[in-house]
């Protein structure tokens, strides 16, 4: 039994949707950041589906899945510096809620 | 060729300034002979042309054609009996000058180049206003003189009060020369016309209301030149100028000009032109004139501008004559003022270099056992100025005085009144500086003036003696048709006679023979009033230049303070942080609010590529 294109597509939209919410409405920066995690994986899983589905005679298309794991090392990267900001600025404030970095503002 | 001979009269004293003043910038000695030379040549052209020796018309250049062909700007010279005596006057006074120039600026540390350049420029112009044969020509002549008095009263320019005399000289004429332009514009539009010759004709059938207004914008020329109320008051402060300036150009021709010019206009528009308000503006104006300069004259101490003053008060005389349509007469009394006037002046200067540059009267007395030559001169320029019976003055007094007894009684009056201050201001002078004895060092140690002043002054005296009489008069008289002394003992002859005998024994009266120190009529407040000039030149100072600097100083203000400091820099300033304001509010610091934003401008992004 295979799985139709659309699943894949509807369950990475909402993936993404949820990531996108969580990161326009918590404070929280951790999990901002595991939101936006979160929203690339659903893009990945999109990316993967769309491979397979693309393919002819069992072989998928390959241009994609390595688009994807692009961005598994991306992430990976990214993750590593966002995360020491994060503890960076923890050790600064205190505190690592979002609405609280508006010192620039004044 | 032959013909324009007379160009001379013009090209020679421009030609001669005009290498004074570039080639020998350096070489004093060099540019006073020149011109020196150059005046000795015109005076000896006009002296020839005078006893009858012809060349034939000179040539006439357009100088700008206009469109229409009608009309066209030339340059041309009058040779009538008028300017030619004019011309004698004008160079013979000028040789005289500069003769005298050579005793009187010896030892001047100036640049004596730039000072005789300033002389023949000066006489080029003069000869120009003299001899020109349109008002567009006298127009050029006319501002070319006030150029050159302007250059040789600011002669010793590193001294303020010269500068600014010199600046005042220019500034005043502009504002008559203004009306004066206009006068001209007027008679090219009425007339159509400027040529002299030409204007007898063009002027029938202009309307009298018209010709009011022409003469009297004309007129407003000679009130600047010629130093009548209300811009009299350059003339006295032009005496800042050496001496020997002060009687060629503010006493003997330069400032006779507006009276030549409202006389050469008389004589070629004809009386007719001169319609009654004309007249009554012009005599008024002189008789003002005469009045408040003889009035203020009384209380002066510096005897350059009791001379100065007495100038103004004698050109309000001509000025009257001219209302007065006696044109003759004024030319008359014009070309005897021009000789003894400027012996007083020349006079003036031997005295003044003599007490070793003093000018105050009260200063000096007893001088005429120290330098009876020059004294004796003096008093006989004096005798010819108060009109005492036989000196050239006293015909051409009589003579205005009679054209005023059958025009208009009143203005006869006024003009015997004058005379008896003018009695009584000479006399005062000569008895405070050459009688009694000495009041200061100066006047102690004065010699005998050297031969290069003497000898114009005993010239100038013999004319201020003999130029009334009919054997010379009838010959030198610049007015045409002018039988000189048309005297006969009569009831003018008994006013005038009374006028002087008044004045003389006031004089007396007041000042004793030079036995008095101080002035014993200076210390009540008519007196102050005059030495202060009437207040006249404060008002102006005050309400004019101080109102026009206050206007300006307004005008800077606003732009500076509204419009630059405003509108530019402030409102400049002002505009960015109203912006700023108004888009701060985008920079809120709310990390969900900016990446809603940017989530936003994907989306449109997408959308539009979609689209």
């Amino acid at each position: 039994m295979t799985i139709p294109l659309a699943h894949y597509l509807i369950f990475s939209g909402i993936l993404f949707s949820i990531g996108l919410a969580g990161v326009l409405i918590r404070r929280n920066i951790l999990v901002v950041f595991m939101c936006l995690e979160m929203m690339l994986s659903a893009a990945n899983i999109s990316l993967v589906a769309f491979s397979r589905a693309q393919g002819t005679e069992g072989i998928p298309v390959y241009d994609a899945q390595v688009l994807s794991l692009f961005i598994v090392a991306i992430a990976a990267a990214e993750v590593s510096i966002g995360l020491a900001l994060i503890v960076a600025m923890f050790r600064a404030r205190r505190t690592v809620d979002s609405s609280a970095l508006n010192t620039l503002k004044d | 060729m032959i013909q324009n001979l007379p160009w001379l009269f013009l090209v020679l004293p421009l030609l001669v300034a005009a290498i004074d003043w570039v080639v020998f910038h350096k070489c004093p000695k060099t540019a006073a002979t020149l011109s020196i030379l150059s005046a000795l040549g015109t005076f000896a052209l006009c002296v020839a042309y005078l006893s009858g020796w012809q060349t034939g018309t000179p040539d006439v250049y357009t100088w700008m054609p206009m469109a229409s062909g009608t009309l066209s700007l030339h340059l041309g010279l009058t040779m009538d009996a008028l300017a030619m005596r004019m011309m004698l006057v004008v160079t013979g006074i000028g040789l005289l000058v500069h003769i005298f120039s050579l005793g009187y600026m010896k030892g001047d540390s100036s640049n004596l180049s730039r000072y005789f350049a300033g002389l023949s420029i000066f006489m080029f112009s003069m000869s120009t206003i003299v001899l020109a044969d349109n008002l567009a020509m006298t127009f050029i002549g006319w501002e070319m003189v006030g150029f050159s008095s302007y250059l040789l009263i600011g002669h010793w320019f590193h001294k303020a009060s010269a500068a600014d005399a010199a600046k005042k000289a220019f500034i005043t004429n502009r504002v008559g020369d203004f009306g004066f332009l206009l006068g001209i514009l007027l008679t090219l539009g009425v007339f159509g016309t400027l040529t002299f010759a030409d204007m007898g004709t063009a002027v029938a059938g202009v309307t009298p209301c018209l010709l009011t207004v022409t003469v009297i914008c004309l007129f407003c020329g000679a009130i600047g030149k010629s130093a009548q109320f209300p811009l009299h008051v350059w003339l006295p402060d032009a005496m800042e100028g050496p001496t020997p300036v002060s009687a060629l150009i503010h006493a003997a021709t330069m400032v006779a000009a507006g009276v030549y010019m409202m006389v050469r206009l008389q004589i070629s528009m004809g009386t007719g032109a001169f319609t009654e308000t004309a007249c009554m503006v012009i005599a008024t104006v002189g008789a003002i004139t005469a009045v408040m300069a003889a009035i203020i004259a009384t209380q002066q101490d510096d005897i350059k501008r009791v001379l100065a003053y007495s100038t103004l008060s004698q050109l309000g005389y001509m000025v009257m004559a001219v209302g007065l349509l006696a044109g003759e007469a004024a030319m008359f009394h014009l070309y005897t003022h021009a000789w003894f006037k400027a012996l007083l002046f020349l006079g003036a200067g031997a005295v003044i270099v003599c007490c070793h540059h003093e000018q105050d009267i009260w200063k000096m007395g007893g001088l005429a056992r120290r330098m009876p030559v020059t004294v004796l001169c003096f008093l006989m320029g004096t005798f010819a100025l108060i009109a005492v019976p036989g000196f050239s003055g006293f015909f051409s007094k009589e003579a205005i005085l009679d054209a005023a007894i059958v025009n208009h009684p009143a203005f006869f009056w006024i003009g015997a009144g004058v005379a008896a201050i003018t009695t009584f201001y000479m006399t005062r002078l000569c008895l405070v500086a050459f009688f009694g004895s000495a009041r200061a060092h100066g006047a102690e140690e004065a010699r005998e003036a050297s031969p290069t002043m003497l000898l114009p002054l005993l010239l100038l005296a013999v004319m201020a003696i003999i130029s009334g009489y009919g054997f010379v008069a009838d010959y030198l008289v610049p007015a045409e048709g002018f039988s000189a002394p048309g005297f006969h003992i009569g009831f003018t002859f008994y006013v005038s006679l009374g006028a002087l005998v008044l004045g003389l024994l006031a004089a007396i009266a007041v000042y004793g023979f030079g036995k008095r120190s101080s002035d014993p009529l200076g210390n009540n407040f008519i007196a102050t009033a005059l030495r202060k000039r009437l207040y006249i030149d404060a008002l102006y100072d005050k309400v004019l230049v101080g109102g026009l600097q206050q206007c300006g100083a307004h005008i800077i203000e606003f732009i500076d303070s509204a419009l630059i400091r405003g509108l530019l820099v402030q409102g400049l300033a002002w505009l960015v942080g109203r912006v700023g304001i108004l888009l701060s509010w985008i920079q809120c610091g709310s990390l969900r609010a900016y990446s809603c934003v940017a989530g936003l401008g994907i989306l449109i992004i997408i959308v539009l590529i979609a689209l």
